[in-house]
């Protein structure tokens, strides 16, 4: 890296390669393509939102790794119930 | 006791898996164990140009599974190690000509009579592949701290967890410790983060590996040669032994490190 990359803080090229191959590997093992992704997280507000109010802004749906097992982690935030609102009242 | 069969592949072409095959097989040799080395690669054969062998073979590895000659035919000894064999690959053949149970059948026929059995896989994840990880105990995968040979390898220790041949162990090949100093490699330490399987070995790059391979000599043979000394202590690994990774913060020319020494690098 020269000294003008490293003034203007550009990222070393051993780093974009971790990065790049960090999100293709997820891809990779999992089959899940980033629409694939997006599709899952549709149909996943769609059915919570059946049941119960959720925040669907604010639903994350990520890919995690631990070694080499993945797992889906989804962070939902609930709506607070509108009924219970009421009898605090 | 009955063989170990250890294969080597990478997904990926071209990361040094038949160099890697030949150095081990050589470094085992030198060590007193009986070895056997297969070339899986039908069509391209090169295990043995790489072993300086080319000029010895009659039979190969198709030759045996078709019932043209005895396994023993096909075996070729080595000129200066006399524990150390190759049975070739067919070159005029495709490679299914043979199956997985072939490979099965011919290595149940060397277990008994050798300590190692060593099996270059070719590149990719077809029919070649399958057959050289078919017999195996252990499989080791190669990879280059690059990002095509970093993601082909997790493809194949992938496929090695689905078909329960373990996650098998790595060797990073011809790392470059000057780039990774300077953050232009994937570290040693980025690589078992992304692949998350043990390490077996650090080859440092080294042009004495192409000078070994010009002169059918692997550059195990080289008493001086970094390269050759991580084979050699990867071959020690293999055999159980605990032996500490090369400092490759130290490789570099006398003149290096003297400045190095001297604060100047």
């Amino acid at each position: 890296m020269s000294f003008f990359e490293k003034m203007f803080g550009r990222k070393s090229s051993a780093d974009s390669a971790k990065e790049r191959l960090q999100l293709v590997l997820i891809h990779d093992r999992t089959d899940l393509t980033p629409a694939e992704l997006d599709s899952l997280r549709d149909d996943l507000i769609a059915t919570i939102s059946r049941h119960v109010s959720i925040d669907a802004q604010a639903v994350q749906i990520d890919v995690e790794h631990d070694g080499r097992s993945q797992r889906l982690v989804a962070d939902i935030p609930l709506k607070a119930a509108r009924h219970r609102t009421r009898r605090t009242k | 006791m009955p063989a170990q069969v250890i294969t080597i592949t990478s997904g990926k072409g071209g990361v040094g898996k038949t160099t890697t095959v030949a150095n081990l097989a050589v470094a085992l040799a030198s060590s007193e164990s009986k070895v056997v080395c297969i070339d899986g690669d039908i069509g391209l054969r090169n295990l043995d140009v790489i072993l300086g062998l080319e000029n010895r073979i009659v039979y190969d590895i198709v030759d045996v599974i078709e019932g043209r000659c005895r396994l023993k035919q096909a075996m070729i000894r080595d000129k200066k190690l006399p524990n150390l064999y190759l049975i070739p690959a067919a070159q005029t053949r495709d490679k299914n000509a043979v199956s997985p149970t072939d490979m099965n059948r011919l290595i149940k026929d060397l277990r008994a009579d050798y300590d190692f059995v060593l099996i270059d896989s070719p590149a990719g994840i077809e029919r070649g592949f399958r057959n050289a990880i078919a017999a195996a105990d252990r499989v080791i995968v190669v990879t280059n701290p690059e990002i095509s040979a970093v993601r082909d390898a997790d493809r194949v220790i992938g496929i090695l967890e689905a078909e329960d041949k373990g996650p098998g162990s790595l060797i990073l090949n011809r790392l470059n410790p000057r780039l990774v100093k300077n953050n232009d490699m994937l570290s040693p330490e980025d690589v078992l983060d992304l692949l998350a399987i043990e390490l077996i070995g650090i080859v440092p790059e080294d042009e004495n590996v192409i000078i070994g391979s010009n002169r059918g000599a692997p550059v195990a043979y080289d008493p001086k040669s970094r390269a050759g000394q991580a084979f050699r202590n990867i071959a020690r690994r293999i055999k159980g032994e605990t032996v500490p990774f090369l400092d490759l913060e130290n490789q570099g020319s006398l003149w290096e490190r003297i400045q190095r020494l001297a604060g100047r690098k």
